[in-house]
C-alpha cells in the first residue's frame, strides 16, 4: 500500500511529459489528461480508506526517514488530497468541453494541458511532503505551473495581473526559504516528524522567529490579512477555469501549510492569539471589499479572502473541535468556491461580461444558470442545511466552547461576515438574473459538457451535506490525530522515534551478513540489490 | 569534529547580496525586480552554506573521516534552489519582455482597484459608490483607466520609448 504514496505526484508529471510529447495532437492530449487524473483520483480515494489503519509513508531512494526524502499521507493529505483532485478533473471536464464549444482554436491551449497536470503534480507533492524543503519543491511547481496559466494568451491585462502574482509568490517562496535555512542551521534537519522533537529543545526566541517565519510565508500564499491584496487584484483577469481551480487549490495548499506548522512543528500555540487576530480582520476585511465590487469575479475572490479567515479561526483555536471543523471548513470551502469560479464563466459566456451593472434578466434567459450560481452561494453564506452552515456551526459551537474575549469577537466576526457575504451574493443575484437588462445581451451559448461539470460540483458541494456524519467524524480522528502528533512521528521515524538514518539496502545486507556471520563485504554488495 | 560557528565573510556576504536585492525588488521596473529576486536567491543560497556549518574535508567515504567531513546535505539543496531560481528568472525575464511589447515599458502598474480610487480622488468625487463601473468590463477598465506610469510619460518623460501599441492607454481618457 505505501508503493501509491508517490503515485499522485508521478502519475500527473509523466501525464504532463506525453502530453507535451502529443502537442500536436489536441486528442491524445486530452486522452491524456483526463486518463492521468481519473487514475489520481482512483488512488487517492484508496489512500483514503488506507490511511484508516494509520499513516503511509514511503523513504525515496530507500534511505529510512530522518536522511531520506520522505513522502508521508495521513489523514488530513489523504483527505485533501482526494478534494483536490476531484476538484481539478471537474475543471478540467469544464475545460475539455469549453475546448470542444470553441472549435479548439488558438495556440494557448497546447501548453494548457501539460501545465495544468504539472500544478497538480505540485499540489499533490506538496500534500505529501514530509520535509520541509519538499514542501518547498512542492510550492515552486506548483506556482511556475500557476505562474504560466495565469498569463495564459499573455494578453496585456494578464500579463500585468500576472507580475504582480508572480511578484509576490516569489517574494513568499524566498521567505520560506530563508526560514528553511534558519530551521536547519538551529536543528540540522529538514524533516517534518524529526523537526516535531527537535525545535521543542531549542532556545524559545528563535523557536518564534522560525514559527513566525514560516507562518508569513504560507499566510501570502493562502492570502491572510495583511498579506492578501494581490489576490483580487490577479485573480480576476485569468480566464475562468484557471481562476477556478487556483480559487479552490492554490490557497488551501498555504492553509494546508499552517495547519503543519501549527500542530506539527510548533504545538505550543504562542501565535494562536497572533492567528485569531489575523483571522477575524481576514474575514471582515474580505468580505468588505466583497460588498463593494461591481464585478462577479471581484466579488468572488473577495469573498474567498474572507472565507481563508473562518479555517485560520479554527486552526488558531488550537482544540480538536476547532481544527476538526477549520478541515471540514476547507473541504467544502474548495468545492464550493470552485463551483462558484466555474458558473461566473458560465455567466461570462452567457452575457458577455461579468460586470453586475450590464447583467441582468439572466433568470429568464438562463434558468438553469440560475439555480447552479443560487445553490453554491447560499452554500457558501451559510444558509441551514447545507455544508456552508454545517462548517460554520462547527466552528462557532468550538469557539464558544473555547469561551475568551477573542473567541467572541470572532464569534460575532463570523456571524456578521456570513450575512455580509449573504448581502454580497444575494446583490449579485438579484442584479444578475433579475434586473432588467440595461442592454439586449449577446446570444451566446455554453456546451452541456461545461453546464454538466459545474452541475457535478455543485452536486458534490450538496452532497457533503449529506455525507456530514461521516465525513464529520473523519475530520475528528484527522484533528485528534494532527494534535496527538504521535501517529505521524511514530510511523516516519521508527526505531524509538529516531529513525535509522540508513540505507535500505545496507540494512538488507547488514540482516543477510548477520545471518551468515559475515559482515566484511558491505560496500561491494551494495547497489546490486534493487 | 569541525567548527561550526558561521564565517563573519558568509554572513556579510548574504547581507549585501539580501540588502541589494530588497533595494531593487522595490522597483517598479520588472527587469531590476529579476535581478533584485536573482540577487536574494543568491543570498539564502548562501545562507544555506552558512546553516551547514564551516567547510570541511569531501563527504565521501572512505576520505575522510565522517567527523571532518562537511554536511553534505544543504549543498543539496541550493543546487535545487539555484535550479528553481533558474527557471523563475526565465520566466520573469520573459515576462518583462512581453510587456515591453505590449507598453513599450516593463514597469509595473498599479492595480486597477487602486488606479480606480485614485482617479476618484483626483476628481475629487465622493469616495461613495459612484458610477465608477458603468458597466464596462474588467479588461475595457483596464484599456481606459489611467494609470500612474502612463501619467508619467506624458508629465515627464524620462526616456521611454512608446510604441503605438501601448499609447491608447492614457488618450482613452481625455
Amino acid at each position: 500500500m505505501n508503493e501509491l504514496v508517490p503515485l499522485p505526484v508521478l502519475i500527473p508529471l509523466i501525464g504532463a511529459g506525453l502530453a507535451l510529447a502529443f502537442a500536436r495532437y489536441p486528442r491524445a492530449q486530452r486522452v491524456i489528461s483526463l486518463v492521468s487524473l481519473t487514475t489520481v483520483l482512483a488512488i487517492a480515494v484508496v489512500l483514503l480508506v488506507a490511511v484508516n489503519d494509520g499513516p503511509l509513508v514511503l523513504d525515496i531512494g530507500g534511505w529510512a526517514a530522518p536522511v531520506g526524502i520522505t513522502l508521508v499521507a495521513d489523514r488530513l493529505s489523504a483527505l485533501m488530497l482526494a478534494v483536490s483532485v476531484t476538484v481539478t478533473l471537474a475543471v478540467l471536464v469544464y475545460s475539455l468541453a469549453q475546448g470542444a464549444a470553441d472549435g479548439d482554436q488558438g495556440a494557448p491551449l497546447t501548453i494548457f494541458h501539460p501545465t495544468y497536470l504539472v500544478l497538480s503534480a505540485g499540489v499533490s507533492n506538496a500534500f505529501l511532503a514530509g520535509d520541509l524543503f519538499n514542501l518547498y519543491v512542492g510550492f515552486e511547481i506548483l506556482l511556475v505551473a500557476s505562474f504560466v496559466l495565469i498569463t495564459l494568451g499573455g494578453t496585456r491585462e494578464r500579463v500585468r495581473a500576472g507580475t504582480t502574482y508572480v511578484v509576490v509568490s516569489l517574494l513568499s517562496s524566498i521567505i520560506f526559504l530563508t526560514a528553511i535555512a534558519l530551521v536547519y542551521a538551529a536543528t540540522g534537519t529538514v524533516n517534518l516528524a524529526q523537526l516535531s522533537g527537535r525545535l521543542a529543545e531549542i532556545d524559545p526566541g528563535t523557536q518564534l522567529v522560525l514559527q513566525v517565519m514560516l507562518l508569513v510565508a504560507f499566510g501570502i500564499k493562502a492570502a491572510i490579512f495583511p498579506l492578501h491584496a494581490w489576490l483580487p487584484d490577479s485573480y480576476p483577469t485569468a480566464p475562468a477555469l484557471v481562476t477556478a481551480v487556483f480559487a479552490g487549490l492554490l490557497t488551501k495548499v498555504g492553509v494546508y501549510a499552517i495547519i503543519r506548522t501549527q500542530t506539527l512543528l510548533f504545538p505550543t500555540g504562542r501565535a494562536d492569539d497572533l492567528l485569531m487576530v489575523a483571522a477575524l480582520v481576514t474575514m471582515v476585511v474580505g468580505i468588505l471589499g466583497a460588498v463593494a465590487q461591481q464585478d462577479i469575479k471581484r466579488m468572488l475572490s473577495f469573498t474567498l479572502v474572507s472565507h481563508i479567515g473562518f479555517m485560520v479561526w479554527g486552526i488558531a483555536m488550537a482544540t480538536d473541535d476547532g481544527l476538526s471543523s477549520a478541515i471540514y471548513y476547507v473541504v467544502h470551502h474548495i468545492t464550493v468556491q470552485t463551483a462558484l469560479f466555474l458558473v461566473a464563466g458560465l455567466i461570462e459566456r452567457r452575457g458577455g461580461t461579468t460586470s453586475l451593472a450590464r447583467l441582468g434578466s439572466l433568470a429568464r434567459l438562463a434558468p438553469l444558470l440560475a439555480i447552479l450560481f443560487f445553490i453554491p452561494a447560499m452554500n457558501l453564506a451559510g444558509i441551514p442545511p447545507m455544508s456552508g452552515f454545517l462548517g460554520k456551526a462547527g466552528l462557532i459551537q468550538a469557539g464558544v466552547v473555547d469561551g475568551g474575549a477573542l473567541s467572541w469577537a470572532l464569534v460575532a466576526g463570523s456571524l456578521l461576515t456570513s450575512l455580509l457575504t449573504l448581502y454580497a451574493i444575494t446583490k449579485a443575484w438579484n442584479q444578475a438574473f433579475w434586473q432588467e437588462a440595461p442592454e439586449e445581451l449577446p446570444e451566446t451559448s455554453s456546451s452541456a459538457g461545461m453546464v454538466g461539470a459545474t452541475a457535478g460540483l455543485v452536486v458534490l458541494s450538496l452532497g457533503l451535506t449529506v455525507i456530514a456524519g461521516p465525513l464529520y467524524d473523519y475530520t475528528d480522528r484527522a484533528a485528534r490525530d494532527l494534535r496527538a502528533r504521535s501517529p505521524y512521528v511514530d510511523s516516519v521515524l521508527v526505531d524509538g522515534g529516531r529513525g535509522t538514518g540508513q540505507s535500505r539496502d545496507v540494512t538488507e545486507d547488514a540482516d543477510r551478513q548477520e545471518d551468515t556471520g559475515d559482515i566484511e563485504d558491505v560496500e561491494e554488495t551494495e547497489g546490486s540489490v534493487p | 569534529m569541525i567548527d561550526t560557528s558561521p564565517s563573519l565573510a558568509l554572513v556579510l556576504l548574504v547581507g549585501v547580496l539580501v540588502g541589494t536585492g530588497v533595494y531593487l525588488l522595490l522597483e517598479r521596473s520588472l527587469t531590476r525586480i529579476v535581478v533584485g529576486i536573482a540577487l536574494i536567491s543568491n543570498g539564502v543560497n548562501v545562507l544555506f552554506l552558512i546553516a551547514g556549518g564551516r567547510a570541511g574535508a569531501p563527504p565521501i567515504i572512505g576520505a575522510a573521516a565522517p567527523e571532518d567531513m562537511s554536511d553534505p546535505l544543504p549543498q543539496a539543496m541550493i543546487l535545487t534552489a539555484i535550479v528553481i531560481t533558474l527557471g523563475m528568472t526565465a520566466f520573469l525575464l520573459a515576462m518583462a519582455y512581453r510587456s515591453w511589447q505590449l507598453n513599450g515599458h516593463d514597469e509595473v502598474q498599479d492595480d486597477l482597484e487602486d488606479r480606480r480610487i485614485a482617479r476618484r480622488a483626483e476628481r475629487n468625487e465622493l469616495p461613495a459608490r459612484s458610477t465608477d463601473d458603468a458597466g464596462t468590463s474588467l479588461a475595457e477598465d483596464a484599456a481606459s483607466v489611467r494609470d500612474e506610469t502612463a501619467s508619467e510619460d506624458e508629465h515627464a518623460p524620462r526616456g521611454h520609448h512608446r510604441p503605438a501599441m501601448g499609447a491608447d492607454d492614457g488618450e482613452a481618457l481625455r
